[in-house]
């Protein structure tokens, strides 16, 4: 296969996947620090104080993004373990579970901040809301999914439990954001949607958009820095770099 | 802009609290994040020397 006249199957395998994705991260890396530098600048100093929930509000410039990224990283997982699983890919597996961590953390700042700001607005740090629940069931799938993987020895087996696990729970994806329409939750609707004009000022729009791009391109960077320490993890055996018999290649799986 | 001071901007019209504890913690989460795959990085490093 050959796009743009480069051989994409090269980068299938790890050993040269390592070094593309070494020179992809600073570059990531410097448009997440711009694009979150000027998310901020805007969020606090162009955007103006909302009229219902004063200046609480400005919470919403790390939590949507965060709750965002808890389930696009979600299913971009679930897509590469799907992957694996297809076409018995090593390191499809090896990215879904870089990305797992990240997630995890996203999914647990989504939570924080909301109760950051449901106390000042409902007055509650915590609600059995639907849209509250299912994302801290999307947390329970996060950590299981890790801990799943580091309680299996066998790397082939690691591979394929955890991605099966994966694959079941992207069900509660949509459930988590369909749930302020399905149920009556406190949780308010979406502020931003492609049908509808946003129900913000231009100015609140911008900055969460800009800060969740920032956290997209944080995410890239943080995802393939951490599949390179995969890579480095995975394939320390003696066959790299040096002649090594074929006891040694092994006795290092 | 809408602050008239820094203490105004730090207020956060009286929701400085939950406002600085958010960008706090998510603050805090992204950097620790970061110097943990660093760490990872170099321990892994140090396994295999042939990697770049």
């Amino acid at each position: 296969m050959s796009f743009i006249g480069i051989n994409w199957f090269k980068y299938s395998s790890p050993q040269a996947f390592h070094p593309l994705a070494g020179r992809m991260i600073p570059w990531f890396s410097a448009a997440a620090l711009a694009l979150i530098g000027i998310g901020l600048y805007i969020g606090f100093f162009v955007a103006p104080t909302d009229f219902q929930q004063g200046d609480a509000y400005r919470i919403i410039f790390v939590h949507v993004p965060a709750a965002w990224m808890s389930m696009f990283l979600y299913v971009i997982m679930a897509a590469w373990a799907g992957l694996g699983l297809g076409l018995n890919a090593r390191p499809s597996f090896m990215m879904a579970q870089a990305i797992a961590p990240t997630g995890a953390m996203f999914t647990f700042l989504a939570l924080f901040t909301g109760a950051m700001w449901g106390k000042p607005t409902w007055g509650a740090w915590w609600v059995w809301d639907a849209r509250l629940t299912s994302e801290l069931i999307l947390l329970f799938q996060y950590i299981g999914i890790i801990l799943l993987r580091a309680s299996i020895d066998d790397l082939r087996r690691a591979d394929r439990a955890s991605a099966v696990f994966a694959l079941v729970g992207v069900v509660n994806v949509p459930i988590i954001y369909f749930s302020v329409r399905w149920w009556n939750t406190l949780h308010q609707g979406a502020s931003v949607s492609m049908t509808a004009s946003p129900k913000m000022a231009a100015t609140m729009v911008t900055a969460m958009l800009i800060m969740m791009l920032g956290f997209w391109m944080y995410s890239f960077a943080v995802t393939l820095a951490r599949v390179r320490c995969v890579i480095a993890e995975r394939e320390r055996h003696p066959s790299w770099g040096k002649n090594a018999s074929i006891q040694e290649v092994a006795e290092a799986r | 802009m809408q602050w008239g001071s820094a203490t105004e901007f730090f207020a956060m019209g009286g929701y400085g609290l939950y406002v600085w504890t958010s960008f706090g913690a998510t603050a805090l989460c992204m950097v620790g994040e970061v110097l943990a795959v660093w760490r990872r990085h170099a321990s892994a490093r140090a396994g295999s020397r042939d990697l770049s």
